[in-house]
């Protein structure tokens, strides 16, 4: 029935049950930012806990916090935002139709991405080395406290919970960035072959919108676990 | 012969364009995967039902002897995991709602209809986690899941019973996810929002709870699986934990997940009580917007199943008094229902019969919802029948009763073809008895105290004579729920055709054919009258009338 008002004939993009691309457009960003807030609630979960557990046993989980790498965890942050610009930079290059542009910037992005991973595994290992990992070999002897018995000491148990909570967290951070490179590595395939066009380049606008969020998560994650009460 | 020459008169439509298993496991039509779920939750709700059966079974006599005790314990665990997760959540909306969204809207298809089979498929690989883990072993802990117990003391497969639930829910997430973009973004040009059929603005209240809700049950399950995998302290209080957060948490998204359960059946009987008292809907923003206040209201009054969990009784007072605000809605609907039917021409044709069993056994429901919301009487009957008796009534009675209601009332035009009336009645007045002979009888028990959850009564024999009309009841139920599946299954090849508006009834679902084509419409429709215009429909005999 769109025939005979279309001038041009319809976009092959276009599927059968909408009646033209702004719909089908409208109808996926409203679906993903649907489902970015399932997500947030997903999140919010273990924010929630996090932040119970943090109040119920301040002392604890202050002293725990000491333990990360402030360092690894900034230059992570750094990664990060930067891949979110150069994600931009790809929803930019792919408005205008520029099919080179937008595969490098997505190639840029998915190195961005393995890198944080990479730092996240080498903080890993560091947690794995200092008998941090919760579970039977677990031990937490923070160094600032010795020769200082003024400190409160530190209950063990709650400092495991931070941990817990820790992995936790950042380890279901760390799997939704998996899923992004993932998705990112797909989207740059079908880039690469001419698949999206100024006209249409919706799933690389989508995939965006989950990276930013996924971006933002570590936004949040980093001064929660990291940065707050470090003032020794 | 005969039935050929039927066949081949009838128009091209979803169910006859294609044949062939693959037609189906790999459609991206609506209606197709509406079926799909259709006879797969059938086949859960007959799982589930017959734990309950082996329940009272086991009830019958106050000795414990059909079972033994961690037998019985699992037998409640599965009915109340494959019941919840695996029928009452996605029923209507997987079902009457994948059906009837598109079509009450004029829409085509729902608005991802590949992401609609996927949920099917996540739906299905839940539902094979919860078999293989009935058949080796089951669960023992009740479907709440209940930590410390469930992460660190039993023995039976939480993990694999947890995944199921897991990635069921993700199956309800999509669901809403879909609903919710369909209603925004594919309506038919006229169709305002005032003019949306009161069962999509209760899909939609239902969406928002399955994409808020869902998620935290999804994430609490991973928290419980991880502290059992490698004993993170998290909710075990030997750990450090707090098995009080595990509750919040579980309790967040379950509240409102009954609301899921009973929203899309409210949203049923707002359509069968106009088209059968051939009146327009009283009060019809007051409908709709209850639905979206029962929504809002459901994600604040979790803690409720928490009051004699050792809360404080400053929040458990806030909680029960945001309880109690749950009662304005569903009253207004109610009322509102009961206004509608004032002065009108009413017919008693099967889905009307069920939406009057809805009527009552909803109210029971929700009555006894407040005595529970109140901490005094709460205190008395928590963990009793009462309490088991108070949430049949509002599942069974009103989940199950607006779903079989919806069904008689869309099979014309799902199949093609009438379900045979009589048997249709006969059933209906089954059902009604069988199950208020099986919950009645709890609320007394409950009541004058015994607990739920135990499988040897013999130190209380003075409880056997309501256990039996309890058991006696819940075989009659069992026989009316067996009915129309028969009947329906017999109709599909022998029942009458049927036309394209049987119930002469408003809504733009009826204006296409019976079956309707793959696309629903030859033409994108134009709205140009508002819901529930009886008014201007002209009275006509109904064919199951004469």
């Amino acid at each position: 029935m769109s025939h005979s008002s279309a001038a041009t004939a319809p976009n092959p993009a276009l599927r059968h049950h909408f009646a033209e691309m702004e719909q089908q457009k409208n109808a996926a960003s409203l679906g993903m930012w649907l489902f970015l807030v399932t997500e947030i609630m997903f999140f919010g979960g273990m924010f929630c806990a996090y932040l119970i557990y943090r109040l119920q046993h301040f002392n604890d989980f202050a002293a725990a916090s000491q333990s990360l790498s402030i360092k690894l965890g900034a230059t992570n942050t750094a990664v990060l935002i930067t891949s979110s610009l150069t994600v931009v930079l790809a929803v930019h290059a792919a408005r205008h139709g520029k099919r080179k542009l937008l595969v490098l910037y997505l190639l840029a992005t998915i190195v961005l991405g393995c890198t944080f991973l990479g730092v996240k595994a080498v903080e890993y290992t560091d947690k794995f080395k200092e008998h941090h990992v919760p579970g039977p070999s677990f031990n937490f002897a923070p160094e600032y406290m010795q020769g200082h018995p003024e400190q409160s000491p530190v209950d063990m148990r709650h400092a495991e919970m931070f941990f817990s909570l820790y992995f936790v967290m950042t380890g279901m951070h760390a799997l939704h960035m998996i899923i992004g490179v993932g998705l990112f590595s797909g989207l740059t395939w079908l880039a690469w072959k001419g698949r999206y066009t100024k006209d249409y380049y919706t799933p690389i606008e989508m995939a965006g919108l989950y990276w930013h969020f996924v971006d933002v998560v570590w936004i949040y994650l980093f001064p929660l676990l990291y940065l707050i009460s470090r003032h020794r | 012969m005969s039935t050929t020459a039927i066949a081949v008169a009838e128009h091209e439509n979803y169910l006859n364009k294609e044949y062939g298993i693959k037609s189906w496991l790999l459609t991206t039509d609506h209606k197709r995967i509406a079926l799909l779920y259709l006879m797969s939750i059938t086949f859960f709700f007959f799982i589930g039902g017959f734990f309950a059966l082996l329940i009272r079974l086991e009830l019958l006599t106050p000795a414990g002897d059909l079972v033994q005790a961690d037998t019985y314990n699992k037998l409640f665990t599965m009915h109340g995991m494959v019941m919840v997760f695996f029928f009452l959540i996605p029923v209507v909306p997987a079902t009457l709602g994948n059906f009837l969204v598109p079509m009450m809207i004029g829409a085509k298809d729902l608005a991802f209809p590949r992401i609609n089979l996927l949920s099917w498929y996540l739906y299905m690989i839940g539902g094979v986690l919860i078999m293989h883990c009935m058949l080796t072993g089951g669960v023992d802990t009740g479907w709440t899941f209940y930590t410390p117990y469930s992460t660190a003391f039993t023995n039976t497969k939480i993990i694999e019973a947890g995944l199921a639930a897991f990635v069921a829910g993700f199956s309800s997430i999509f669901t809403g996810l879909n609903f919710i973009v369909t209603v925004h973004r594919m309506r038919a040009p006229g169709m305002t929002w005032s003019r949306l059929p009161l069962f999509i603005w209760s899909q939609y209240a239902t969406s928002i709870i399955m994409i808020l809700g869902t998620p935290v049950i999804a994430i609490t399950i991973v928290l419980v699986a991880a502290e059992r995998l490698f004993h993170l302290g998290i909710f075990d209080p030997k750990l450090g934990g707090d098995p009080l957060l595990f509750q919040h948490l579980f309790w967040f998204y379950s509240h409102p997940a009954v609301y899921i359960m009973i929203l899309p059946s409210m949203g049923i009987i707002s359509e069968i009580i106009p088209c059968f008292s051939r009146k327009r809907i009283f009060g019809y923003k007051f409908v709709a917007l209850s639905s979206i206040g029962i929504a809002v209201l459901g994600f604040l009054v979790w803690a409720h199943h928490m009051f004699v969990a050792g809360m404080s009784v400053y929040a458990a007072l806030v909680f029960s008094f945001l309880s109690f605000l749950v009662a304005i809605p569903s009253a207004i609907k109610i009322f509102n229902w009961t206004a509608t039917m004032y002065k009108g021409s009413i017919s008693y044709q099967t889905p009307m019969l069920y939406a009057f069993g809805f009527l009552g056994l909803f109210t029971i429901g929700g009555l006894t919802g407040l005595f529970l919301a109140s901490l005094g009487i709460d205190v008395h009957v928590t963990d009793t029948y009462f309490v088991v008796a108070h949430f049949h009534y509002i599942m069974v009675g009103g989940v199950l009763m607006g779903y079989l209601g919806g069904m008689h009332f869309w099979w014309p035009k799902i199949s093609g073809r009438m379900y045979p009336e009589g048997w249709g009645r006969l059933a209906a007045l089954i059902v009604f008895i069988g199950f208020n002979l099986t919950f009645f009888p709890q609320f007394i028990l409950g009541y004058l105290g015994m607990p739920r959850r135990y499988w040897d009564y013999s130190h209380m024999p003075e409880f056997q004579i309501l256990n039996v009309l309890s058991t006696a009841g819940s075989t009659i139920l069992g026989v009316g729920y067996l009915l129309p599946m028969v009947y329906f299954l017999w109709s599909m090849r022998y029942g009458k055709l049927a036309p394209d508006n049987p119930w002469n009834a408003a809504g733009l679902e009826w204006k296409t054919s019976s079956p309707p084509t793959t696309y629903n419409f030859d033409e994108t429709p134009v709205v140009d009258f508002e819901a529930y215009d009886y008014e201007h429909i002209p009275d006509r005999e109904v064919p199951g009338e004469s």
